[in-house]
């Protein structure tokens, strides 16, 4: 009788990226970071990142199961890698029971009701994190600084971190006066700092954003183009007013920028699909954390910044297309 | 505090005022002039937007309805013949007699009886399949089984079986829109004249195929022995491309043909049992569609 | 740096088993079975009726209007019958079945391998005998090239070019073809420009071919015109619009032709058809064929002769594998999988490859992640997540505003997809759907 041969339209060929893939890429780029914030704030940072992955496996695992009756899709990774990224925005010493919470926004609200990956408008785990920060205002932030490795989970001591001590500064006191009070540009660097999870360590960030451009899972527009509009951002405001301001460099090595805008920024489904949008979403990111840095009541904008410019993705998508080969005939 | 308020009342309130005459005025001139009328026929017709009356939904139709001087070549297959006859009262016009119809599916190749030769590896609808080759079966006239027409159904008159993997109308639903006949890229599904009692009888293949290569692929395919053509005494039966089809409005229901197919490829849908065949095998069919 | 196209394009693994197999004779089979269908535009219509006894060079199907082919019988027998019979396409289409006896040939034909150089026709002749010889485009798209070679009123062309590219993974036809016949392929080349009118032509060669360009950059110094380029390799280089930016930096306009812009492509293959056809009066009856894939015993190059069954081309590459699970006709990127093994090889056919079960199922469909690869992937510049999307909910008006309709097909998008999304099967339906909704409106 037949064959039994497969019958299928081209291409009859597959590249090997799958989205797993992509995935497990981003988590190997954040695996430096996670170390040096290990090194520097204890195994709770461990606690703190398997409470947030596991509660966001756990609730997308258990929605798309028994809420959406569909398949469950947990196996492309990209729920553990928005539980990481929201484990990397918190502060070690938050109580587990506000991961939990946050993990339910992140993936119920911030994916899940929106219909699953692909469909958000907004980054997951930047949704968890502003709810949590808008809602518990006090765990976050109260931010712990780094007492090393043996630090038990909750027992960490707080302190200023070089931004909220900044933002005090503004029009009161002479920026120089304030900075023995924070970390050098190394220790910055380095991350000898207090802070988030992820955000501490600058070099490891960049390690990992090395990472992602060499395996081609992300490309270099957004995070180029967010750093150096602050860059020149802060850069200007430092030239005209080099007593109320600190120095672009320490602009970008503190805070979320670097894990904004190579890990938060760069989320594919929320990111513009052209070159040149990812370059003005890039450049809106930047003034945007510059505006909320300087002026606004926050001490950090990078999390509104890239909220407000992911709400823009759609716009940027709908005008700017991709240069089209060929001049168009008007055929009839 | 009170000045707040008096503020607040007084500027909220004239931005108010100041926005429905704005409103209004821009109502007024530039309102478009509509016949009444159409606004009543819609009121009457059902509503579905359906396509079925070939326009582009209700109001559509209503319009045509009230600038047409006579209603030939336009029904409303929800309504049938009753609907018609109200708008045309409503309107002062004569409605048209149109036979009811519904549709019926002219395939029988299950998997038992039309086996599987090669595996489709593609996207699941009927239209791309039926773009790449002609299915997964010997028979490349045949349903793909990806169910496009139950898709295109929109009143839930449609479902695909499982088992026979072939789609199976519901006649009480089916108001003979032709969505699903324009769904199907092989037209398999027609729209028949509804009998009594919703009977049937129809020749449930659409191969072309010389009668050998056609029974080869499908056990219960029409071959075009032509003995059906031969028996009909009502000239219902036209033979073409190796293939019979059955006229369902000069089909007066006697069953002759059904008797003497060869392949049971003649479909007898809602008769009274009658008395077995002796020298041809059971055909499988008695499912009320 | 070698020369490529700017947008787009990826890096499929080249999986060339069969090259540097040097080409073989394939031993004729018992029957041949010659579809009238093998070019684009009208079928041609039998001339032969069953029972009449014929010779190999034969026309046995004359040309219907002028987009359409003459059919020669590639082989010396008895017509057996006209039916119809599965063919490439996954349809039945109408075919002429002979039954092989020996291997006359008509008069005239001049079978000694010696090179003729000298061109003695005129442009005018030499279109002439392309029709009658039954030449169509050999690259796949099988275009009748007299049509191709008659320019539209008011259009000019100053370049020829040939593509030598063969992008597409595992086919070697075209290597293996300008390794042996360089000379007659120059003088095709030479031909075609003599039918044009033109100067100059220039030869695309991926540069994954080194013998082939050092070879006939050499044969190249001694005809007049002719120059060799080597490309990147990328696929899709071999895209007619893509090579003739690359060769010659200039942008075939959105719906419009090659000629536009003073360019004529023909495929190597096509250039030594023509050389047979013009010089040796001999038609398109047979070609070169790769057979392939990685559980072949001996993957190879066959000189093939129209209507040969495939299954006749696996049993010489050492027999039909037991864990086959898909057969491809062309290559693995456009090629059409065959339902049946059982269907003759036509004339477009340039290669069939073999796959293994475990390479022939598709990955499993996920949403879409909003990646942009498949944008990055694109050679043409379209947005392919977004075609899909409209064809998927039928949204035909904005789709040809999105220019569905310059889509070569070339399935990079589908290839990179990470989620797996079948991107191809919904663009390819918004655009025959687009197409039939131009059609109707120039209609009216």
């Amino acid at each position: 009788m037949g064959n039994n041969l497969t019958v299928s339209l081209s291409p009859h060929d597959h590249g090997s990226e799958t989205t797993r893939k992509l995935m497990l890429g981003v988590l190997i780029a954040l695996i430096p970071a996670f170390l040096v914030t290990v090194w520097y704030f204890g195994y709770a940072a461990i606690m703190v990142t398997a409470i947030a992955v596991l509660s966001c496996v756990g609730f997308e695992y258990l929605m798309q199961k028994y809420l959406l009756k569909s398949e469950t899709r947990i196996n492309d990774l990209s729920a553990v890698v928005t539980g990481v990224l929201l484990a990397f925005c918190l502060p070690v010493n938050i109580p587990p029971g506000l991961i939990v919470i946050g993990s339910l926004v992140a993936i119920g609200v911030g994916k899940i009701s929106f219909g699953g990956i692909g469909n958000n408008p907004f980054n997951p785990a930047l949704v968890g994190r502003v709810f949590l920060f808008l809602s518990f205002p006090v765990q976050m932030t109260s931010w712990p600084v780094p007492k090393g490795f043996l630090t038990g989970y909750l027992d960490a001591v707080t302190g200023p971190t070089p931004l909220s001590v900044l933002n005090e500064s503004y029009d009161k006191v002479p920026v120089t006066d304030v900075m023995e009070k924070i970390p050098s540009h190394i220790e910055l660097l380095i991350g000898n700092m207090g802070g988030s999870l992820g955000e501490i360590s600058a070099l490891a960030l960049f390690i990992g954003f090395i990472y992602l451009l060499w395996k081609k899972i992300i490309t270099w527009h957004i995070p180029v183009s967010i750093i150096a509009t602050i860059l020149i951002f802060t850069g200007l405001l430092w030239a005209i007013n080099p007593s109320n301001h600190a120095d672009p460099l320490y602009h970008i090595l503190s805070g979320g920028v670097m894990l904004g805008a190579v890990y938060m920024a760069t989320d594919y489904v929320t990111s513009p699909m052209s070159k040149r949008g990812m370059i003005i979403y890039g450049l809106g990111i930047g003034i945007l954390t510059v505006i909320i840095r300087r002026w606004a009541a926050y001490p950090e904008g990078v999390q509104f910044a890239i909220l407000i410019m992911n709400a823009v993705t759609p716009l940027l998508n709908m005008y700017i297309k991709p240069k089209r080969f060929g001049e168009e005939v008007k055929n009839g | 505090m009170n000045s707040v308020i008096i503020y607040t009342v007084v500027s909220l309130s004239s931005l108010g005022a100041l926005s429905a005459v704005i409103l209004y005025v821009v109502a007024r001139k530039f309102k478009v002039y509509e016949d009444p009328r159409i606004d009543e026929v819609q009121e009457i017709l059902p509503g579905a937007n359906c396509g079925g009356c070939g326009f582009a939904g209700c109001r559509n139709f209503a319009e045509a309805l009230v600038r047409a001087d006579s209603f030939e070549g336009l029904n409303c297959p929800v309504g049938g013949a009753s609907l018609m006859g109200d708008v045309a009262k409503l309107l002062g016009k004569t409605a048209v007699a149109a036979d009811p119809l519904v549709a019926v599916v002219r395939c029988n190749g299950t998997p038992v009886y039309r086996p599987k030769t090669s595996i489709y590896d593609g996207a699941k609808t009927c239209i791309i399949a039926h773009s790449l080759y002609g299915g997964e079966t010997g028979c490349s006239y045949g349903c793909l089984g990806y169910g496009d027409c139950v898709n295109a159904c929109l009143f839930g008159a449609m479902y695909m079986d499982p088992v026979t993997e072939l789609p199976v109308i519901i006649d009480d639903k089916c108001v003979a829109c032709g969505a699903c006949v324009k769904a199907c890229p092989k037209v398999i599904i027609e729209l028949r004249k509804k009998a009594k009692k919703d009977r049937k009888i129809f020749v449930s293949c659409v191969n072309c195929d010389k009668g050998g290569p056609a029974r080869k692929a499908c056990n219960v395919a029409c071959i075009g022995c032509s003995k059906c053509f031969q028996v009909c005494e009502y000239d219902a039966i036209t033979m073409a491309n190796n293939l019979a089809f059955i006229n369902s409005v000069k089909c007066v229901l006697c069953r002759k043909c059904v008797e003497v197919c060869p392949t049971n490829a003649i479909h007898e849908i809602n008769f009274p049992p009658r008395k077995e065949k002796t020298d041809t095998a059971v055909s499988g069919n008695e499912k009320k569609e | 740096m070698l020369k490529t196209f700017p947008t787009g394009g990826i890096h499929p693994s080249e999986n060339k088993l069969s090259a540097g197999v040097p080409i073989i004779d394939l031993p004729l089979p018992a029957q041949v079975i010659i579809p009238i269908s093998q070019h684009i535009g009208a079928p041609a219509t039998p001339v032969v009726e069953k029972g009449m006894p014929v010779k190999a060079g034969q026309l046995i199907a004359s040309s219907k209007g002028y987009v359409s082919a003459n059919i020669h019988s590639s082989v010396s027998g008895k017509i057996n019958k006209i039916d119809q019979i599965l063919d490439s396409s996954g349809y039945k289409q109408t075919s002429i079945v002979i039954d092989v006896a020996g291997d006359e040939w008509i008069e005239g034909v001049d079978k000694s391998g010696i090179l003729k150089r000298d061109i003695t026709d005129s442009g005018e002749v030499i279109v002439r005998k392309c029709l009658g010889a039954g030449i169509v485009g050999l690259g796949g798209a099988t275009f009748p090239t007299h049509v191709k070679l008659s320019l539209p009123p008011g259009k000019k062309c100053d370049v020829l070019i040939i593509n030598g590219v063969e992008c597409e993974p595992y086919l070697t036809s075209d290597h293996l073809l300008m390794v042996e016949k360089s000379d007659e392929i120059m003088v095709g080349i030479s031909l075609l420009m003599k039918a044009l009118g033109v100067g100059m032509a220039v030869i695309g060669i991926e540069s994954n071919k080194p013998d082939a360009i050092n070879l006939l950059t050499e044969k190249s110094k001694q005809y007049k015109g002719i120059s060799v380029n080597p490309l990147k390799v990328k696929y899709p280089q071999g895209g007619e619009k893509q090579l003739i930016k690359a060769l010659i930096n200039r942008e075939v306009p959105s719906g419009g032709l090659p000629v536009d812009v003073g360019t004529v492509v023909h495929n190597v293959g096509t250039a030594f058809a023509v050389y047979e056809a013009v010089q040796k009066n001999k038609p398109l009856v047979e070609r070169i064929v790769t057979i392939t894939g990685k559980s072949l015993t001996k993957p190879g190059n066959y000189r093939v002769r129209i209507g040969t069954p495939v299954t006749h081309l696996i049993e010489a590459a050492g027999g039909m594998p037991d864990d086959t699970g898909k057969i491809v006709n062309g290559g693995p990127m456009m090629g059409k999988a065959l339902n049946s093994p059982d269907v003759p090889v036509v004339k477009g056919t340039s290669g069939i490859i073999v796959f293994p079960k475990s390479e022939s199922t598709r990955p499993k469909a996920g949403p879409c992640i909003r990646c942009s690869k498949c944008i990055s992937a694109c050679a043409m510049g379209l947005e392919p997540y977004l075609l899909m999307v409209l064809g998927e909910k039928s949204m035909y008006d904005k789709a040809e505003k999105e220019r569905v309709t310059d889509c070569m097909e070339c399935g990079s998008c589908s290839y990179v997809c990470p989620a797996g999304r079948p991107l191809l099967d919904y663009i390819r339906l918004g655009k025959s759907r687009v197409n039939k909704m131009i059609r109707e409106r120039k209609a009216k």
